[in-house]
Order: C-alpha cells, then sequence, then structure tokens
C-alpha cells in the first residue's frame, strides 16, 4: 500500500486525467464488441488482434514517411473490409451457433492472426512517432501527451458520428431492428445476413482507428492483442450491451479505476484490481437477480 | 491365414527398418562431422532474437569449418548443427530437446534463446548428461540449481545494472543514491532487480519507488509521475524491449527529469532507431559491444566480426548472435582438449575452460556462469538525427565520457 497520491493532490490530478483518457480509447474498442455481440450474439476474442492489425497498418504509413495520424482514416477502411472478409468466410457459420462455437472460432482467428502479424511485420516491439509534444498543466507539474489528448478526441469523435448513424441511416436502423429481433427484421425484408457482414465491418473499422491509435500513443507487438480483448469485455460486462453512454462512462470508469490501483497497490496489482472488480460486479449482478427472483415467486 | 502372416511379416520388417535406420542415426559423429542440435525461436514472440541467435551459431559454424574444422585424435572434423523451431513455447522446446537426444542421438546441445526457453530445456540435457553450451539465458535460477552440464558464455542477469548503481555512486561523490525502480515480473528482469538490492545494500543506497511491471505491460504513466514527485537519483528499468520502449516513449511524453536512466534491452528494442534522440543520455547493459578490445584467431576482434556478420546477414550484429557465435568457440576449444567424442570427457573440459575469445574472457564458474566477462553499459548519444551506442563503463573500455547528469527536457532541443 502507497498513499503517495494522497500526500500529493497533483498526482490524483495525472492519475485521473490518465485514467479517463486512456478509458476512453478502451471504450471506443468496448462499443465494437458490444454493437456485434448485442446484434450477432458473438464474443469475439479476436477483438484485440483486430486492434493490433489497424496499429500495423498506422505503423506501416509511419514507415512509409506517412503521418501516422493519417492511420485513424485509412486504417478503418482497410479492416472494414477485412472484417467483411472475416465474416464471409469464417464468422457466418458459427453466427446461429451457441455462443461457446463462436468464442472458439474466434480464439481460432486470433491465433492466425497473432501468427500472420509476427509473420509480416516481425516479432519486434514497435512504436511510431506522431511527434505531437506534451501538454503541461499546473505550473509542469502535471504533464499531459497531446498524442493520448488526440487518441481521446478522435475516439469521441467517431463514437458520436456512430451513434448518429446508427441512428439516422437506413442501414443503422437495419443493425438496431436485427439487434431486436433478428426474425422480425428478416420477416420485415431486412437482408439480415448483409447487416451481419456490415455489423463485424462495422467493428473491425472502429478496431482499426483504435489500433491506429494506439500505435501513436502505447506499443504494437503482434502478441498483445488479448489485453485488449479483455479490457473490452469487461466494459461490455459492466455496461451492458448497445448502451453507448454507458460503454463510455465505464471505460472511462475503469480507466480510472486502473490508473488508482496503481498508484495505491502498486503497478503489480494493475490488472489483478481490475479482474477483482469484474469478479464482485458479477457477484453483486447474481446478487440483485437472485432478490428479484424472489419477489416473482 | 495367409492374409495374417503376410501382413505380419511386413510389419516386422517395417519395423526392424525403422529401427535400423534409427540406430543409424544414433550417433554423435557422423563421418566428419560433429552433430549439435539446437531447439531455437523462429517463430512465435522470440522469433527476431532467435534469428540472430542462429545467425550468430551458423556463421561461427561456417568460420571453424572453413578454418580446418575440430582436430580430435588426430583427424580433422566440422561441426553441423540440427535445428528444431521451438515456437517460442517452453513446452515445446522441452520436447524438441528430447527429440534431439533420443531420436536424432545428438550428445551435444547448444542453447535456445530466452532465460526461460534455457530453464525448460536444461533439465532435460541435465537427465541425459548431455553438455549444453547456451548462450541467451542469462537468469541467476539457472545457475544456482547444480547443474552440471550447463555452460553459459554470457554474464549472469543480477550483473546487468548493478554497474550503473556503482556509477551513480561515484557521481555522488561516493554517498548512496535514491534509486526507483520499475521491473517486469518475469524471471530475467526480477534476478536484474536482484542484483540492484544487492548493489544498493552495498553502497548504502536507497530504494524510493520499487514497482513490478505487468507482463502485459503497456503504460507506465503511473510509475513516472511517481518518479517525477519523488525525484530519484537513479530511474532503472527493465522490461525486454517493450519496457525499453515505453519507458522512453513515456519519459519523452511527460518530461521526466532524472539525473540518470539506465535499462536493458536497448540494442534489441532498436532504442536509437525508434525513438532517435528522445532515447539520448539513456544508459544500457549490454553483454557485448564491437568496440572492446578482445581478440581471438577466427574472428578476429569485436569489430572485424561486425563487419562480416554485416556483409553476411546484412545487418549489425546485436549481442544475442556474438555471444551465439562464441558458444561455438567453446565448443570447438573443449572437443581439443578433451581429444575425445566422451560425452563426460567434453564436459570435464568444458568445466576447465579458460579462453579469450572476440565476445569476451570465457571461464566458467562452478553454477555454470560466465565470471571472466563483466558487463559493459554504453549510453545513447545523438549527433543531429543520427543516435549511437557508445561504451561508457568499466572505464577499460570506455570510447566516450559518460555524460552526467541528463540535461533537463526544459533544455534538450
Amino acid at each position: 500500500m502507497d498513499f503517495l497520491i494522497f500526500k500529493a493532490p497533483m498526482l490524483m490530478v495525472q492519475a485521473s486525467l490518465d485514467g479517463i483518457l486512456l478509458g476512453i480509447l478502451f471504450a471506443l474498442i468496448a462499443y465494437g464488441m458490444a454493437l456485434q455481440w448485442g446484434v450477432m450474439n458473438i464474443i469475439n476474442i479476436a477483438q484485440g488482434d483486430l486492434v493490433i492489425l489497424g496499429g500495423y497498418i498506422a505503423y506501416t504509413m509511419y514507415l512509409a514517411g506517412i503521418h501516422p495520424a493519417w492511420g485513424v482514416i485509412v486504417s478503418p477502411i482497410i479492416m472494414f473490409f477485412v472484417g467483411w472478409a472475416l465474416y464471409k468466410l469464417v464468422i457466418n457459420k458459427v453466427v446461429d451457433r451457441d455462443l461457446f462455437i463462436s468464442i472458439l472460432a474466434t480464439f481460432g482467428i486470433a491465433i492466425v492472426f497473432q501468427q500472420l502479424m509476427n509473420f509480416i511485420f516481425g516479432a519486434d516491439v514497435v512504436v511510431a512517432q506522431s511527434e505531437y509534444g506534451t501538454t503541461m498543466l499546473f505550473d509542469n507539474s502535471v504533464t499531459l501527451p497531446n498524442s493520448k489528448i488526440f487518441s481521446a478526441f478522435i475516439s469521441v469523435l467517431y463514437a458520436v458520428a456512430l451513434v448518429i448513424y446508427m441512428k439516422k441511416s437506413k442501414l443503422g436502423r437495419a443493425i438496431r431492428a436485427t439487434a431486436q429481433n433478428a426474425r422480425a427484421a428478416k420477416i420485415l425484408g431486412v437482408d439480415t445476413e448483409k447487416v451481419y457482414a456490415a455489423t463485424f465491418g462495422i467493428n473491425a473499422a472502429l478496431c482499426g482507428i483504435a489500433g491506429a491509435l494506439i500505435s501513436i500513443t502505447l506499443t504494437l507487438h503482434p502478441y498483445v492483442g488479448l489485453p485488449y480483448t479483455v479490457r473490452s469485455f469487461m466494459i461490455v460486462i459492466v455496461a451492458g450491451l448497445g448502451n453507448l453512454p454507458a460503454v463510455a462512462l465505464s471505460g472511462m470508469g475503469l480507466g480510472l479505476f486502473e490508473e488508482f490501483a496503481d498508484y495505491i497497490l502498486g503497478t503489480e496489482f494493475r490488472i489483478g484490481a481490475v479482474f477483482m472488480l469484474l469478479v464482485f460486479i458479477l457477484v453483486y449482478r447474481r446478487f440483485k437477480l437472485s432478490k428479484k427472483r424472489e419477489y416473482l415467486k | 491365414m495367409n492374409k495374417l502372416v503376410k501382413l505380419f511379416i511386413t510389419s516386422i520388417s517395417a519395423i526392424t527398418l525403422a529401427l535400423v535406420s534409427f540406430s543409424s542415426s544414433f550417433a554423435k559423429v557422423e563421418g566428419d562431422y560433429i552433430v549439435l542440435g539446437s531447439a531455437i525461436s523462429l517463430t512465435g514472440k522470440y522469433s527476431s532474437n532467435g534469428v540472430h541467435t542462429q545467425n550468430g551459431y551458423n556463421m561461427a559454424v561456417d568460420r571453424i569449418n572453413k578454418m580446418g574444422g575440430v582436430e580430435v585424435q588426430g583427424k580433422k572434423y566440422k561441426f553441423e548443427i540440427i535445428y528444431y523451431d521451438d515456437e517460442s513455447n517452453p513446452k515445446r522446446a522441452a520436447q524438441l530437446a528430447e527429440r534431439l537426444i533420443k531420436q536424432d542421438g545428438v550428445h551435444y546441445m547448444l542453447g535456445p534463446y530466452s532465460s526461460g526457453l534455457t530453464k525448460a530445456i536444461a533439465p532435460v540435457t541435465e537427465k541425459y548428461k548431455i553438455p549444453m553450451v547456451e548462450a541467451n539465458g542469462a537468469s541467476r535460477s539457472l545457475f544456482t540449481k547444480g547443474y552440471k552440464y550447463l555452460f553459459a558464455v554470457l554474464s549472469p542477469a543480477n550483473q546487468y545494472l548493478e554497474v550503473a548503481i556503482d556509477l551513480a555512486v561515484e557521481k555522488n561523490g561516493g554517498k548512496g543514491v535514491k534509486i526507483a525502480q520499475a521491473f517486469e515480473q518475469d524471471a530475467f528482469s526480477q534476478d536484474v532487480r536482484l542484483g540492484i538490492l544487492d548493489a544498493a545494500k552495498r553502497t548504502g543506497s536507497e530504494i524510493i519507488i520499487d514497482d513490478k511491471l505487468p507482463k502485459e505491460l503497456n503504460d507506465m504513466a503511473a510509475t513516472l509521475a511517481k518518479v517525477k514527485a519523488t525525484k530519484p537519483d537513479v530511474l532503472v528499468v527493465s522490461g525486454h524491449t517493450k519496457g525499453a520502449l515505453t519507458a522512453i516513449r513515456q519519459i519523452s511524453e511527460m518530461k521526466v527529469d532524472v539525473p540518470m536512466l539506465a535499462m536493458t534491452h536497448c540494442d534489441a528494442a532498436k532504442l536509437s532507431k525508434q525513438h532517435g534522440k528522445k532515447s539520448e543520455y539513456a544508459l544500457c547493459a549490454s553483454q557485448w559491444h564491437k568496440n572492446l578490445s578482445y581478440k581471438d584467431k577466427f574472428f578476429g576482434s569485436g569489430k572485424k566480426y561486425a563487419k562480416d556478420f554485416q556483409k553476411e546477414f546484412g545487418y549489425d550484429p546485436p549481442y544475442q548472435s556474438a555471444e551465439s557465435s562464441a558458444a561455438l568457440l567453446v565448443f570447438k576449444d573443449a572437443f581439443e582438449r578433451a581429444n575425445s567424442f566422451d560425452r563426460d570427457a567434453v564436459r570435464d573440459a568444458l568445466v576447465d575452460t579458460e579462453m579469450q575469445t572476440f565476445y569476451g574472457n570465457i571461464k566458467f564458474g562452478p553454477g555454470g556462469q560466465n565470471v571472466a566477462k563483466p558487463m559493459i553499459l554504453f549510453q545513447v548519444r545523438c549527433k543531429g538525427d543520427d543516435c549511437e551506442n557508445r561504451v561508457v563503463a568499466p572505464t577499460k573500455w570506455a570510447s566516450d565520457k559518460f555524460y552526467h547528469p541528463i540535461p533537463k527536457w526544459s533544455e534538450r532541443s
């Protein structure tokens, strides 16, 4: 236990801002997961690997001399088609089956993606440089990398755009209808096959954006996808499906919780604390549910 | 019935044939070749360093074979290596070691890449009493298990950054310093940490931050914010290439000012190339540097080795390649001194090894670790956007003066 953070208020500000900025980025990944989980009832274990692949697209641009920030436009376009192709090749065969089959299938995809990325980009850890500099607050005692601010801003931008798109566009309405009741949507003339493919593509595109942002804020490596999957899974569990404000809030909350756990319990318990929180939330939910059931009796 | 008899005869002859071919490969020395075996990471997360290791082995095999090979009992032999890809997976590595020994009949092994995989293989080679010279497993725990057939040409992990603490104390006028440290939770990094703890105790230094980084580390902002608030004299970070790259990225972004920054895995991470000027003044532990003045008759000097390696493989040799090449020189020397292919004779000869290679002096301690070669420290220095690693310690080989303290970020252009 270390209570340094309570003695230095500036550390508190620093931790909060770091946590929120990172949380927004995680929320973007989680939103993609919630979307396709809600629509297709698929838990995508390969989510994190899609993120990393998106990151490598931005990194490749960086190597070619293009500023990696353009990755937030190029990467989702490429990743949309990757997602679409993935749906046509694998996911459409498991979409109606039970959850376990889809977990196995996406787990397989994750392994294939990891090996492919290792084969193409090598096993080295890489970073792309944005050269965005740093914002100093409170007489230089709180520092915020501009790349993190940029990534949070872009995440919010895309999330808002997506919400509007889902509300206003024809495809968006079709996606929402399919999520509510796939059979009814089909009867009413929605091409659910196309909706599924588009949903998976949109999810992959969101991962692409997040990946491009991660390439300039954190590090890339073919095998670091899993933590992103786990985090987004957790955010979705807490927030529930198909509720963007809740996903955003739970993302930020998780980011904050992680940072504070890091300061108080120590870095080694950072991930452990998040898992503890997950267990706590699951138990609490069960407890609440069981109470309700008693009433029903 | 007739059919059954036929089937019986066919299967018997098939088994016999298989056994014959099996036993014919049961030779440690085939014709003019001494066969060595190695499980190595050609795919998976260690694949880049695995390839560096393999290139190092191959380069030495070529060179030794070209220069006359190994002379045992008046006859010249050549080296040959059987490789298997262990997929960076310890379980697979142990299986492959068994396969090399039991099926391929290998009697002498070369190590894999990384401490973790060496740890997986060592019990196997020990069980079958197969001498293994390894060049890429530095974890201290490898040398405290009482292994009799394990020999490492490299310095153990706890020595990696001890020198850095000594250097900091020296710069502080012999007084103890305040140390902040962050280490990944794996065998290697934790061994480096133990070395720092020893050095701190010895020099009367105080450890004010002692963070353990998670394996899936990608963010150390919290550690660095604490460093900013507590102002230590030295910041020590070890978390493989990911740790080195993350640290430099976030130190530069958060403008963390520390007088001294010491790390591991800088050259594996290609720190000076990936981060350029931001990595300037970082102090890095290394097993080897091409500018050291060690010599041998096969590769000449470190500089010559680097040149030849560059010509053959198209890139500057990282220390992982150099130490791997040195492992072959050790084997050659041991075979010639043993003047026999008896495993125990070779093992005894390895115990008595005392030689100089282009990579450094080699003499094995009781645990099998190399006790004759100190670690070196280099510092990243830049001219414009061009950065390179310059040796600053120990003083005997220093090509440049150690720059201390690191200028503040506000003063750096």
